[in-house]
């Protein structure tokens, strides 16, 4: 059967395929068990569509070929226009495998809720991010410490993020960590990674947030626990307070910005926030000249 | 090419004229229904999509229902007076509208333009009541720009006013038409359109006054 | 007195606007000066700018979003080209152009070329397929047109004076507030698509009432054709769906002009719902175009099959069943906001489920070759293109819809991809099956079909070429709409990506070509029987083009496939019927400049709102008002077509038939 044999070819190419981009593509190549899941969801639901997508673009071709009009050793059915055994496996294939990949992704839209804390024996750390026109503020409210496009994390710890915005709408996104969520202003987004390896990792926003928005990719730097307590330990040591007057500042747009710390910030300043109770972001010098 | 196309355009039952004698229902069986039906059904098609649009206005009323920024809530705002002698007059003017239909059926156009201009009466009347009760919500500091529950309203119930403003537009150039070309067959049509239209705003405005007024008055405790 | 207009309007200082302007403003007054020398003006008022054929409004849709389509793939040019030079470098489009180029790329793709195609070749199509003399509502059917393609003059206009939006296709608050997007960028794009929208409703009402209650004698629900089907599938879609976004866009204006807080980030707004509202519109759009494409394809496969369509049932069935479900979708735009996981799970579930229904049609179409005689014209090929192209798209739709995989590939390039897998491997490869198969119907000549081949394979590669190295990008992590970029293993995938674009650029310039070389051969490729490809519907049983009343009397309808039956029967021997029918005088609606009026009054009112010129906005309206009281005071509805006029039109068609009869063997 020339169905059958074709997608065991695919199916045994499929390994070799991916492998050849899995070496170098962030969303498949996860640091984290985020990620590693999404990855999983991702090829499974891949390779159980491929099952029948594959047989489907052969057949066409190959029906299209055999039954082409000059191929006289072809039958021609001018009539043959019902078949009830065929309408039954016509509804019932794609049923089935809707069926299948529907439940796995019940299931895993359930493991994989960004707003679950990741199962783990270590206490999460906690990061409040605010998207900015058009940077990324990271604040460590334990450590009351901030940084700007940059975000210091200890592997093996997971973080348990509040995502919030100062400005439009973005999209908190590191590809190999996992799990994109919205930044809205007024509005907590909760969301839980973990590094599992050492290592840099970029991270943009992932939705449209005006004109400086390709300027604003930040880092993610995966370090050892002990590492980040130094981090932590320089960062307290240099760099300006992130006060009300500090953070004004920020609201102003602008872009690519290098990475730099706050060796303190006001305490409670990620909920007056999400609270509305500081001002947004600014907007363009146009609009702020006609208001 | 399809060189047996010949037969088939000499084939005289393919096409058969003595079809044009049924009186269709558009199901099929007898060929495109008459005008009136085509039209009266249209008019509810797109009444229809009307509906769907106030829909999405009273989603988002109940949406941003409490969404008042510190400003005044539906309860401190609404005065049931107001708008039960609104709801008065509006369903008096659809009776009217139906008097009309009426008197179009009887070919009178003394009370055609009778009903038709009770009908407009009644309608404006209603406006006035809307643009008072905006106006004095305004004057209070309670203008749409308040907050996200005053702007979405002062939306859902200003387009229903503007659907009333749009309809008494058409009444008066439904009234010039009767006058003018008499009880036409195509202004017949246009006038079961236009019957239709002011039905149909009255039923929005029922929805208006049970899903905005009556239950914005309701004790906070009542409400979800 | 002009509002917020002024000279600085005009980008005289940025070359790249500039030209680009001036190539517009230059070409439509080149077109118009051409016309008016050689005398065209008096034909084209007479003959299309106030016809109210639905035949003639069917080739002005076509022919808009044609050109349109020319614009939006500049456009496309562009940005391909930007992101192929962008990597760690500014490119040669600031954010600022580059930004209303996606936003116009977008906006013009969906409403103005994608939405115009399937819309001219619905009101083509259907009412010839239902054996019917027009729609229901002619004089409303050219206001339709006209509308639309006022929204298109405006969206064009934003090119030369002022700028378009900044904001993408959909204009997401809070960044499409006026705190955010302070200039006219918005405006122009909240008015195009209001005015636009208001046209394609009214075809959405026209066309439903003209499907239920305008059909040949003897066409039951079940003997429509699969093309009747899906547009009225897509219609009803349409009333359902258009006012949604009609109303979130008034909102958004709301905000924007009057200081109304729906969508803001001050005083309670929810820029959240706006999201839900215009995906509860986008998600159904989806279908309003890819359900008549599957009409289009419904029709191609069967007629170069020789062989009637495999299950018409669940083909029905499965039309229907895509338009009810996709109103419980919408909510798969924006899994990664959070909504937890019942929530997504349920509408992953619901959006997968879509692919049933979906997966039934290609089967459908599938065994339909099964047992056929397939004839590969150009047509045809479109059909198998879109065939083995569309289950990819279909498949890493299906993907997008699990939420674990959406958490990562949520607005990157594979997203991208995805969509452009269905809308060109489906919505455009249908349309341009639709255009290659339906037009010698309305032209009486056939395409070229030599050069209509090898457009398509540029087409096809050109698609693989430029789409495929997106899938990849995204799985690179890469989202949407950058500007420039500093990641190394982005850029080979981008480079490739634009040679695809040049690819396409040639199966665009071939299609040119293959029109140009039609036209100028026609007297050669004149199709004289009305029945170029041996069809089976009732379009075919008349002449091409067809006569203003289609058909001189209308058809009895006993079967599924009425025409490909009487065929049939004509074929057996002994059975061919001599003689002709009885013919009586015809009553047509008369031609209307109604829609041309009204449109200008729209684009005069929309340009005016748009630049804050509230004298004008005032003038505008009660210009069009008024355009409605002249229409509604006219005496003359209808022109009457003599019986011997009928007559002689519909013998001249069966002399025709006659002669091809003679100088062709029959089979």
């Amino acid at each position: 059967m020339v169905k059958g044999a074709s997608s065991m070819q695919w199916l045994l190419l499929l390994p070799v395929l991916l492998s050849l981009c899995g070496c170098h593509t962030a969303v498949l190549s996860p640091a984290g068990p985020v990620s590693e899941g999404e990855r999983t969801i991702l090829l499974d639901s891949l390779a159980i569509m491929l099952c029948i997508v594959v047989p489907t673009i052969v057949a066409t071709l190959a029906f299209a070929y055999w039954f082409r009009a000059s191929n006289t050793r072809a039958t021609y059915l001018p009539q043959w226009a019902y078949s009830g055994r065929l309408e039954l496996i016509v509804w019932s294939i794609p049923a089935l495998v809707i069926f299948f990949l529907g439940g796995i992704a019940w299931i895993s839209a359930h493991l994989l809720d960004p707003a679950e804390p990741l199962k783990s024996a270590t206490e999460p750390l906690e990061v409040e991010v605010v998207s900015l026109d058009w940077k990324w503020l990271f604040i460590y409210p334990r450590q009351s410490v901030a940084s700007i496009n940059r975000m210091v994390v200890p592997v093996g710890v997971p973080l348990s993020l509040r995502i919030t915005s100062a400005t439009v709408f973005n999209v908190f996104f590191v590809p190999q960590l996992g799990s994109e969520i919205y930044s809205m202003y007024g509005m907590t987004s909760r969301l839980n990674l973990e590094a599992d390896r050492a290592g840099d990792y970029f991270g943009l926003s992932a939705h449209f947030s005006g004109d400086g928005f390709p300027g604003m990719a930040f880092d993610v730097q995966a370090v050892s626990p002990q590492e980040f307590t130094t981090w932590v330990a320089a960062a307290r040591g240099a760099g300006p307070v992130l006060n009300d007057a500090a953070y004004q500042g920020l609201l102003t747009q602008s872009q690519d910005v290098k990475p730099y710390s706050y060796r303190a910030v006001r305490a409670g300043l990620f909920e007056d926030i999400v609270g509305q109770r500081l001002p947004p972001g600014e907007g363009p010098a146009t609009a702020r000249r006609q208001n | 090419m399809s060189t047996s196309a010949l037969h088939l355009a000499q084939d005289p039952s393919f096409g058969s004229p003595e079809l044009a004698r049924h009186e269709a229902s558009g199901h099929g069986e007898g060929g495109p229904a008459p005008k009136r039906i085509v039209v009266g059904y249209g008019f509810w098609i797109f009444l229809l999509s009307d509906v769907i649009m106030f829909s999405a206005f009273f989603a988002t009323y109940a949406v941003l229902f409490k969404s008042t920024a510190g400003g005044p809530s539906a309860r401190e705002l609404f005065d049931l007076h107001n708008t039960a002698a609104e709801t008065a007059c509006l369903l008096a003017s659809s009776f009217a509208c139906g008097m009309a239909s009426l008197a179009v059926g009887q070919r009178s156009q003394k009370w055609t333009q009778v009903a038709l201009l009770v009908t407009g009466l009644l309608g404006f009347a209603f406006l006035v009541l809307e643009a008072r009760e905006f106006s004095g919500f305004v004057a209070r500091g309670a203008g749409p720009g308040r907050s996200a529950f005053l702007s979405s309203f002062f939306t859902l119930v200003g387009c229903h006013g503007v659907h009333v403003s749009a309809g008494l537009l058409w009444l008066g150039t439904m009234m010039a038409q009767f006058y003018a070309k008499g009880f036409r067959v195509d202004i017949r049509h246009r006038f079961l359109c236009f019957s239709l239209f002011w039905h149909a705003l009255d039923i929005i405005w029922v929805a208006i006054f049970s899903l905005v007024y009556l239950v914005g008055t309701l004790p906070p405790e009542l409400l979800p | 007195m002009w509002g917020k207009l002024s000279w600085q309007a005009i980008p005289l200082d940025q070359p790249i606007p500039l030209a680009a302007g001036a190539l517009v403003v230059f070409g439509m007054a080149a077109v118009v000066i051409w016309v008016a020398a050689k005398g065209y003006i008096p034909y084209l008022w007479r003959e299309w700018i106030t016809s109210v054929d639905h035949k003639r409004i069917g080739i002005m849709y076509c022919l808009l979003a044609s050109v349109m389509l020319l614009r939006g793939f500049i456009d496309a040019l562009m940005m391909r080209s930007q992101q192929a030079m962008a990597f760690h470098a500014a490119g040669y489009l600031p954010p600022e152009h580059y930004d209303q180029i996606f936003s116009a790329h977008g906006t013009i793709m969906i409403f103005f070329v994608a939405m115009p195609f399937v819309i001219g070749l619905m009101n083509f199509v259907v009412p010839l397929q239902l054996g019917v003399r027009d729609v229901a509502f002619p004089t409303l059917n050219s206001v339709s047109f006209w509308l639309t393609a006022a929204g298109a003059l405006l969206v064009n206009a934003s090119l030369v004076v002022g700028e378009f939006a900044r904001t993408g296709w959909l204009p997401y608050p809070p960044l499409s507030e006026l705190a955010y997007s302070p200039g006219v960028g918005v405006d122009y794009y909240l008015w195009a698509i209001q005015i636009s929208g208001i046209g394609t409703l009214m075809t959405g009402v026209n066309f439903v009432t003209t499907i239920l209650k305008m059909r040949a004698p003897g066409m039951s629900y079940g003997r429509m054709p699969i093309f009747c089907w899906t547009s009225l599938a897509a219609n009803l879609l349409i009333v359902a769906a258009f006012p949604i976004l009609t109303a979130t866009l008034a909102m958004l204006l709301l905000d924007r002009y009057v200081g109304f807080h729906f969508f803001t980030n001050a005083a309670g707004g929810n820029a959240m719902m706006f999201m839900n509202l215009i995906w509860a519109w986008g998600h159904p759009e989806v279908y309003i175009l890819i359900l008549p494409a599957f009409g289009v394809f419904s029709e191609v496969v069967p007629t170069f099959s020789r062989k009637p369509l495999f299950d018409r049932r669940s083909m029905i069935v499965a039309t229907m069943a895509i338009c009810i479900l996709s109103f419980s979708v919408w909510l798969h735009h924006f899994f990664t906001m959070g909504a937890g996981g019942d929530v997504n799970g349920f509408f992953g579930i619901a959006s997968m489920v879509i692919a049933v229904p979906t997966g039934v049609k290609i089967f459908n179409w599938l065994f339909t070759m099964y047992g056929g005689r397939i004839r590969f014209s150009s047509a045809m090929l479109w059909a198998l293109g879109f065939m083995v192209t569309f289950v990819i798209g279909g498949m890493t739709g299906v993907l997008l819809a699990s939420p674990p995989a959406d958490f990562v590939l949520h607005n990157s390039l594979f997203l991208v991809a995805h969509f452009h897998n269905v809308i060109i491997g489906g919505v455009l490869f249908g349309a341009f099956a639709g255009y290659t198969f339906w037009f010698p119907k309305a032209f009486g000549f056939v395409l070229d079909e030599r050069l209509g081949k090898l457009a398509f394979w540029f087409w096809l590669v050109g698609f693989y070429v430029a789409f495929m190295p997106l899938y990849v990008l995204g799985l690179e992590g890469m989202t949407r709409r950058m500007q420039h970029y500093d990641r190394p293993e982005w850029h080979p995938w981008l480079l490739v990506a634009a040679l695809g674009t040049l690819l396409i650029l040639c199966g665009i310039a071939l299609q040119i070509a293959q029109l140009v070389v039609s036209i100028r051969g026609r007297a050669q490729r004149r199709e004289p029987t009305g029945d170029p490809w041996d069809g089976r519907s009732l379009e075919w049983a008349t002449a091409s083009p067809p006569p203003a009343f289609n058909f001189a009397v209308l058809p009895l309808v006993r079967s599924d496939e009425p025409y490909w039956e009487s065929k049939q029967q004509a074929r057996a021997p002994g059975q061919a019927a001599t003689g002709e029918p009885e013919y009586s005088s015809i009553e047509m609606p008369r031609n209307s400049a109604t829609g041309f009026v009204t449109a200008f009054f729209a684009v005069v009112t929309g340009f005016s709102l748009i630049w804050h010129i509230w004298w004008l906005v005032l003038l505008g309206l009660a210009g069009a008002y008024a355009t409605f009281v002249v229409f509604a005071w006219r005496d003359q509805h209808e022109v009457t077509i003599p019986a011997e006029e009928v007559a002689r039109l519909d013998r001249a068609n069966r002399t025709a038939r006659a002669q091809a009869l003679r100088e062709e063997p029959a089979l």
